[in-house]
């Protein structure tokens, strides 16, 4: 790598305490923290960076940002998280309740870039939890609603009970916005589509010539959606997608997370789907 | 046949690509439909003796479980067409199929469309060119859902 791996900051070698001042249940096993700094407040993140997270004593996570206060709203000390139980990690911090304090470090990581989206349409395909990291695009993309063309949001789940942000995304739809969900098993009583979210792209109504498309899910569902956007007309170097590698120092040193040429902890972790795709086709890469 | 459904169904991206020849004499073969929500197209097991486009609207490919009523597997909307069987035997439905929501669509008569097949290869090859995609796109989206992606992983690490 020709890149310098950058000096480390306070922000992002040793994790700043956080203290929980918010814990909304999502499903059974996700949950979304919001947090304050008890001391030193990290640097403000942007959509797709994500933070180093700390369970004391058990150790550290990746997890995106899912939301981003604005200093407007005087909360933009905050940091807001929504993640799932699936490790010792991940269980100790979905654990965490009001008062208790965690540790943070960051921002890491590349961003969405949502502004090169001014003009276009945008497309935001998410599958499970990716829902979370996209979440901050589409309240960047509403919150300057007139500056960008059509807004679709597709989502795959597994069961209707497995649906994130189920009543903002019904607000969302209602605000203009084309949502579209559809999931693998449906429950008793679900009225909607049964699928996988790839058949919601060729009928989702926008102009391929025109669209940044944001992707984030488990990686074979990123693959099969950006094949699918790209069969519609979406250009490769307009699809990004979210990568998920074994990240540890968060700034492109230890190496635990690369991917061929890349750290994805530095060089990603979003990534278009031109630079993307020669290396998570690799097998073993 | 009316020139108003041959438009109806170029309209749409599946038979748009159809050579105005083989377009009109598919067209032949269907007509309008309009059904209301709940309707029961076919069972699983039935003759397999029409095919549809969906102009409007929701379709579930069902099957029924024991003790469990008929359990949806997928839905189909706008733009798809809802039957394949009818191109091979024995010509039986393998899933039922019922409406979620009101639909307009265009419904073919199989057996009529498998006779045009037979005495004339351009069409027959026309049509199994656009079915083949519906088939293997429906089975590649059964086996990606087979891997139950978004399951929760098997504890492999500290995360």
């Amino acid at each position: 790598m020709s890149a310098r791996a950058p000096a480390l900051e306070a922000g992002s070698a040793v994790p700043q305490p956080y203290r929980v001042i918010a814990r909304h249940t999502d499903t059974a096993d996700t949950v979304t923290l919001t947090i304050e700094p008890d001391a030193v407040p990290l640097e403000r993140f942007a959509p797709g960076q994500f933070a180093m997270l700390t369970a004391y004593g058990i150790g550290e996570v990746p997890i995106s940002v899912s939301a981003i206060a604005t200093p407007e709203q005087g909360r933009a000390r905050r940091l807001v998280h929504t993640l799932r139980a699936v490790g010792a990690v991940t269980r100790a911090l979905h654990a965490a309740r009001p008062g208790d304090v965690i540790g943070a470090r960051g921002p890491f990581g590349t961003t969405w870039d949502v502004a090169s989206a001014v003009g276009h349409d945008v497309v935001i395909v998410a599958g499970g939890i990716g829902l979370a990291p996209l979440r901050p695009v589409l309240h960047a993309v509403l919150a300057d609603r007139p500056r960008y063309g059509r807004v679709v949001v597709l989502i795959g789940g597994r069961t209707p009970a497995d649906l994130l942000y189920r009543e903002e995304m019904a607000k969302i739809s209602a605000a203009g916005a084309e949502v579209a969900v559809i999931v693998d098993q449906p429950a008793d009583g679900w009225t909607g589509q049964v699928g996988v979210v790839t058949t919601l792209i060729p009928p989702a109504h926008f102009d391929p010539d025109r669209t940044v498309a944001f992707v984030c899910g488990p990686e074979i569902m990123m693959r099969f959606t950006a094949q699918a956007l790209i069969a519609r007309g979406v250009p490769a170097p307009r699809v990004r997608v979210s990568l998920e590698r074994n990240m540890r120092c968060g700034v492109g040193w230890c190496g635990h997370c690369q991917l061929g040429p890349l750290l994805v902890c530095r060089d990603g972790p979003v990534i278009d789907y031109a630079h993307s795709e020669p290396l998570i086709s690799v097998r073993e890469l | 046949m009316s020139a108003d459904l041959t438009d109806r169904v170029s309209a749409l991206p599946f038979f748009a690509g159809l050579a105005p020849r083989l377009l009109r004499q598919l067209c032949a073969e269907g007509r309008l439909v309009r059904y209301p929500a709940g309707k029961r197209l076919f069972g699983e097991g039935g003759d397999a003796d029409r095919f549809w486009l969906i102009e409007d609207g929701s379709v579930a490919l069902d099957l029924r479980v024991p003790g469990r009523g008929d359990q949806v597997i997928e839905t189909l909307g706008a733009g798809t067409v809802v039957g394949w069987s009818w191109l091979h035997p024995p010509y039986r439905w393998s899933f039922g199929a019922a409406t979620r929501s009101p639909v307009q669509a265009v419904v073919f008569a199989a057996a009529a469309v498998r006779g045009r097949c037979d005495t004339d290869p351009a069409f027959g090859y026309a049509m199994l060119r656009l079915f083949t995609p519906v088939i293997t796109e429906r089975l590649q989206a059964t086996r990606l859902r087979l891997l139950d992606l978004y399951a929760t992983p098997a504890p492999a690490g500290r995360s």
